[in-house]
């Protein structure tokens, strides 16, 4: 009898040894807040579909942590370490200090930064960190077809780029545009300016004050909150009569073009899929197969860029080239360059 | 020259906020009470003018309803600041100090409560530019001053003017500016010190709520931690290198507003090309410290702000 139910414990051990139990997943916000309508939203999203499809529960198998301050990271970090988690997320660049510390504590944890790559003082990825950023020029490739289209269908000749500061990342995004806009309308000028500011809504406004005025019709912006500036002045602009558009970047902007209900100046966006890159990873760690110390790129290809599901503001001709483009890229036909022409 | 025409307009909407908040500043400092809190005011006035445009849009008034509660937003928080320097006789650079953190984190707890997120919602146009009829067909002037300008900006040098009167032309501004430059001698005539101290900083946090309200509803599209993004401390700047003077105020704002033109078009001017686009991000920064430092041995601001009063004082 006694022999029987040390078998019977052992087989159960065995058992709960062989089922690896659910994979748990943790995710630390930055100070924007788990509703930012941005990043933090985004990757959440990513992990609450992942939970939905394996049946987590909310809270205790997949959990967030709010960041109310730049200091929050690292304890935020550590906390769901010290809970064994299976997996980390981190969404944002203003995270790679703290991964680094963490990350190089916690040595079995393993961790996944967003739109990031974390490098310790060698200049060598953490094994235990997997590091996922975007093809930002392949995403603004379709936004610039788009707003190449829209200036052709409209017969106007010249679009705009706003960025925020002029560094390779960004650079990506006015690259990927003005090939974009090359690609449908060779003769269209594509004017380009910096703004030297993430956070200066009145700069981006006279920024695109002065595009618009050399004849712009659409202004694309990879500035953060300088682009809201750009926004502001494409709605006032459409308001008065003078048609003109503005491109959104990372989240869909549709709503903040908005100028009278349900018609916005927003053209389309450029979205990051942070929520793509969350799921995708949670998956694979899942699977066994955790990218760490890899950097992963995520595309057209998986669908980790791209336009809004919804465009109201474009035509079907439009959004079919734009389709075939996206088709083309993916496949690998169709390269785009990370570097801005001269 | 078409050039000039084009950067002068743009000036214009930069030098706007930074002239109504640094006259703000001119009223509480020539009252005695240093008043670095503008920015925190600005940040309370713009936040308050995004939220009331955003509630009450499409009301065509909307915006103006929202300036108005800006205005009067900045007049309840400055109270504090007053309350704080002259009643409680706290350092005024400290209570100063004090709002602008507080400004930070309060306007955006209450856009977590009201609107869900870090956020105000995005407001539909805001204030849009207007062109005056008949005068924006000028030659020239048309163009730089008429067309397509912000109702904020004429507001702006209506208040210069006015703030002028009132300060050297009235009985007010008399006592006004005794109180901050020699308070007790201003008690001895029976003015009331903490009167004057009171109005002084009060008109300032409606200035300076005026001028946080202009700022989102004509450069943004909704209120954020970011919408003020320091203008307050430029606005201070204008006010020394406008030697507390109203006219001062407006040449600084403008020059300013014009630096910050400049490093829009640099790269369109020939000659300019070539130096490159870091110098002129910091070239607006770099002439008000190089302006400061040249006019800062003759600038003379009133000689008992940032004193604390004490009546028995002689």
């Amino acid at each position: 009898m006694k022999k029987n139910l040390i078998r019977a414990f052992c087989a159960m051990t065995l058992a709960t040894f062989a089922f690896a139990g659910p994979t748990k997943v943790g995710f630390v916000t930055d100070v924007g807040g788990i509703d930012d309508k941005s990043f933090n939203q985004g990757t959440w999203e990513g992990v609450k579909a992942f939970g939905k499809e394996n049946k987590l529960k909310e809270g205790k198998e997949i959990k967030y942590l709010q960041s109310t301050a730049e200091a929050d990271y690292v304890p935020n970090l550590s906390t769901l370490a010290d809970e064994n988690l299976d997996l980390i997320i981190a969404s944002g660049f203003l995270f790679e200090n703290a991964m680094i510390e963490v990350g190089g504590k916690y040595p079995k944890q393993k961790f996944l930064i967003i739109d990031s790559v974390v490098k310790d003082k060698a200049g060598k990825t953490l094994p235990n960190v997997a590091n996922a950023v975007f093809a930002e020029h392949e995403g603004s490739f379709l936004v610039g077809v788009a707003a190449g289209l829209k200036a052709k269908a409209d017969k106007k000749n010249a679009v705009g780029f706003v960025g925020g500061m002029k560094f390779a990342l960004i650079e990506k995004f006015e690259a990927g545009f003005q090939q974009g806009v090359k690609a449908v309308f060779p003769d269209c000028k594509v004017l380009v300016d910096y703004a030297g500011s993430f956070g200066d809504p009145g700069k981006g406004q006279a920024l695109a004050a002065k595009q618009y005025g050399a004849g712009a019709y659409v202004v694309f912006h990879a500035a953060g909150g300088t682009g809201n500036g750009v926004i502001k002045e494409a709605k006032e602009r459409t308001q008065k009569g003078d048609v003109r558009w503005a491109i959104g970047v990372d989240k869909d902007q549709f709503s903040d073009g908005v100028y009278t209900p349900g018609k916005s100046a927003v053209l389309t966006s450029m979205m990051k899929r942070v929520d793509v890159a969350a799921h995708d990873v949670a998956v694979m760690t899942r699977d066994g197969k955790f990218p760490g110390g890899q950097v992963l790129t995520f595309s057209l290809k998986n669908k980790g860029v791209g336009i809004p599901a919804h465009n109201p503001n474009l035509s079907a001709d439009i959004l079919k080239k734009v389709a075939e483009f996206e088709t083309k890229i993916a496949s690998g036909k169709l390269a785009v360059s990370e570097i801005p022409a001269k | 020259m078409n050039l000039l025409l084009t950067m002068i307009p743009i000036a214009l909407v930069y030098a706007t906020p930074l002239v109504i908040a640094a006259l703000g500043g001119l009223y509480s400092e020539r009252s005695g009470i240093v008043n670095i809190a503008l920015e925190g005011i600005m940040m309370v006035g713009a936040f308050t003018a995004a939220s009331v445009t955003v509630v009450l849009e499409p009301n065509p008034l909307a915006a103006y309803f929202g300036i108005l509660a800006g205005v009067l937003a900045g007049v309840v928080f400055s109270l504090l600041h007053a309350f704080a320097s002259i009643n409680l006789k706290a350092d005024q650079v400290v209570s100063g100090t004090a709002l602008n953190i507080l400004a930070g984190g309060v306007t955006v707890y209450l856009c977590q409560i009201f609107f869900d997120q870090q956020r105000t919602n995005a407001f539909t146009t805001g204030l849009a530019k207007i062109s005056l009829p008949g005068l924006a067909d000028l030659p020239v002037l048309g163009v730089l001053l008429f067309k397509d300008v912000y109702p904020t900006s004429y507001a702006a040098i209506l208040l210069v003017l006015l703030t002028w009167f009132i300060v050297y032309q009235t009985p007010f501004g008399l006592r006004l500016r005794a109180c901050g430059e020699n308070p007790q001698a201003a008690a001895s005539m029976g003015i009331s010190v903490l009167g004057m101290r009171y109005t002084g900083v009060l008109i300032s946090g409606a200035l300076a709520g005026l001028a946080g309200a202009t700022m989102v509803l004509t450069q943004d599209i909704q209120y954020t931690l970011g919408s003020v993004h320091g203008a307050g401390f430029i606005a201070l700047a204008c006010l020394i290198f406008g030697k507390w003077n109203p006219f001062g105020v407006l040449g600084a704002g403008l020059f300013f507003g014009f630096s910050q033109a400049l490093s829009i078009y640099a790269g369109d001017i020939p000659f300019l090309q070539a130096v490159p686009l870091d110098f002129f991000y910091m070239l607006p920064y770099i002439l008000t410290v190089i302006a400061l430092v040249v006019f800062s041995g003759k600038s003379v601001g009133p000689k008992a702000a940032g004193e604390l009063y004490d009546a028995g004082k002689r």
